[in-house]
């Protein structure tokens, strides 16, 4: 008879899969890459546009397919407005202690934002079809669309930790630190994914790679501890990762994602790709590991006796 | 079981408690369900999805699903089984053990998991204080069902939303009885104001402890106990683990100061180390001096 379960092991799981995984992967990245390029609006170079340029597109195109995978994800997907617009007065819909509430506000904003980065880097690189939108180049608004965009870029991709910690499931509502270690790694894929179309553009600022490999020296330290606390934090509840899930956290994740990428960092000599390729597969791994870790685990009063 | 010394509840004093009163909030009303005396019939089972229309496990024709591992094939609540009696089968040695019967069946708690993170606001609270989804409203976003502590809501394939017990909103709100507890052939579910259950079940629990059933106790009647306490609440036989229930719910929001806290520290850090980060790598790039521009930006 098994009565010493965590008491998160006697709910149901909700039924989040792949989708769900996409989206705050892809959630994470582009909030990451929208706070790269508000750091480089308000502090970098000329020599930095390229990179401020495909980090504004990474994150708007992350902004609409993490609309799309969400909506599509609802088993009454033509209700997604109900998200916004309660269906019976018409007014506003926002609860602010409901994360998933909070979350399509900040999809919505990271959305406007994104976009206005877009829209400014396709004027300022004079795109023709554009130059009528060089008035988003004013200092006060580079300021605003730069501030807002990391704002909501930053709660982009820490809400999503914050949302799983926000339900009654194993491991996730656990431990509090799931909203950090997202946000942290999807600071870091953010930065993986801005070196490697950075690569494939043929964009070779030796400045600001420079700053993307410190940067992200930082924040692969940081998830990494982030992580070990997340795992000391859980207790009891850890038992959810005693088995094939757990093993891809530690050689998929920890090792794979974080710490052999730290060693390719101090050796230049390996380029950029396959330090980017690890931190990103890495940074997917992490999410498949917690949502389906959790997901396998349904417990009844039956199977508890057996 | 020796129920009939108990005050059973009269099903007039339960429609009369139930009458919908000319305007605002009623007497909060739910179940008091006695484990002991349930036999597993069943009854209820089926009584709620005939009311609900609610369709059986399976094509619900020739292949109905069979679970292969009890002689319960309901197994556990879902989108389409609203009420749902528990068998555990405690067989230790082949020739001896017990069987535990629980009707299960949404908790209706006072503080309500579902309800607090329902982004569309599909969940209410009604004015007999009891919890229902608002299946025009809901969207099937699934939060609700990760967030109940004790498993109880799941997408119903028809609606395509999240649905769950009503507790016979449209029963109650006429003055009648819900469905489960008016064909519970033993009473096992009681339906009636809370206070009175309490006071009910509360008597039940001496009585059997006199009886020598010293493990006997209530799950949920306790208004300051977890969750506020359960508008539908049991009395067990044995842990509440046992029954596949958690010995301390709790609400999702124990996470939302700390994780969001956690979150915006964690936000803060990466927007100072980046741009310190930042600020440094550009003043060494001063230091060495004009360098032309590598890019060879597409």
């Amino acid at each position: 008879m098994q009565t010493d379960l965590p008491g998160t092991f006697f709910s149901a799981p909700p039924g989040f899969g792949w989708l769900v995984i996409l989206y705050i992967f892809i959630g994470g990245l582009a909030g990451g890459a929208l706070l790269l390029a508000g750091l480089l609006r308000l502090m970098g170079t000329a020599e930095d546009r390229p990179y401020i340029r495909i980090a504004s597109y990474i994150a708007f195109a992350g902004a609409v397919i993490s609309g799309i995978v969400l909506i599509i994800d609802l088993a009454a997907p033509l209700r997604f407005w109900h998200m916004v617009i309660q269906n019976h007065t018409g007014l506003p819909m926002l609860k602010w202690w409901s994360p998933m509430s909070d979350g399509v506000w900040i999809l919505l904003l990271f959305g406007f934002f994104s976009l206005v980065a877009s829209l400014e880097a396709l004027a300022v690189d004079d795109h023709p079809r554009f130059r009528a939108l060089r008035f988003l180049a004013r200092p006060p608004l580079v300021m605003f669309g730069a501030i807002g965009g990391m704002v909501f870029g930053l709660a982009l991709a820490g809400y999503t930790g914050v949302l799983l910690a926000l339900t009654n499931r194993p491991l996730w509502a656990d431990s509090s630190w799931l909203g950090l270690l997202f946000l942290l790694s999807g600071v870091s894929t953010s930065m993986a994914a801005l070196l490697l179309f950075a690569h494939w553009r043929r964009v070779d600022s030796p400045s600001s790679n420079d700053w993307l490999a410190r940067f992200d020296t930082v924040a692969l330290v940081l998830e990494l501890l982030a992580m070990i606390c997340f795992l000391i934090s859980l207790g009891g509840a850890v038992r959810a990762l005693l088995n094939a899930w757990g093993v891809v956290l530690v050689v998929g994740v920890i090792v794979g994602g974080i710490l052999v990428p730290l060693v390719l960092q101090r050796r230049p000599s390996h380029g950029v790709v396959l330090p980017a390729v690890l931190v990103l597969a890495g940074g997917f791994m992490l999410r498949m590991v917690i949502i389906l870790s959790s997901e396998q685990i349904h417990v009844s009063g039956v199977q508890v006796l057996r | 079981m020796g129920t009939r010394a108990l005050p059973i509840v009269s099903q007039s004093a339960a429609q009369t408690a139930a009458q919908p009163q000319s305007s605002g909030k009623q007497e909060p009303m739910g179940f008091f369900t006695d484990t002991s005396i349930c036999i597993g019939c069943k009854a209820c089972e089926v009584a709620c999805k005939e009311w609900n229309q609610l369709p059986a496990r399976g094509d619900g024709g020739a292949h109905l699903e069979m679970s292969g591992q009890s002689y319960d094939n309901t197994l556990r609540l879902s989108g389409d089984t609203w009420r749902h009696v528990k068998f555990v089968e405690q067989f230790p040695e082949p020739y001896e053990g017990r069987w535990l019967m629980m009707s299960d069946v949404c908790k209706h708690c006072v503080q309500a998991p579902c309800l607090e993170v329902c982004p569309t606001g599909a969940i209410i609270r009604t004015e007999f204080d009891t919890v229902v989804i608002q299946s025009d409203t809901c969207n099937g976003c699934r939060d609700c069902i990760g967030a109940c502590p004790f498993g109880v809501i799941d997408i119903n394939h028809v609606s395509n939303t999240a649905q769950k017990c009503t507790l016979c909103y449209d029963r109650i709100s006429v003055g009648l009885e819900p469905a489960c507890s008016k064909a519970c052939p033993t009473d096992s579910i009681q339906f009636g104001p809370i206070s009175e259950l309490r006071q009910r079940a509360a008597a039940r629990v001496v009585q059997l402890r006199e009886q020598g059933e010293s493990r006997a106790h209530l799950y949920g009647a306790d208004p300051q106990g977890p969750l506020g306490g359960l508008n539908s609440f049991f009395l067990l036989m044995d842990a509440p683990e046992v029954y596949g229930l958690p010995r301390e719910p709790k609400m999702p929001s124990r996470n939302l100061v700390r994780g969001s806290l956690l979150s915006t520290f964690g936000a803060i850090v990466m927007a100072g180390v980046g741009a310190l980060t930042l600020r440094a790598s550009r003043m060494r790039d001063v230091a060495r001096g004009p360098r032309e521009d590598t890019s060879r930006a597409d």
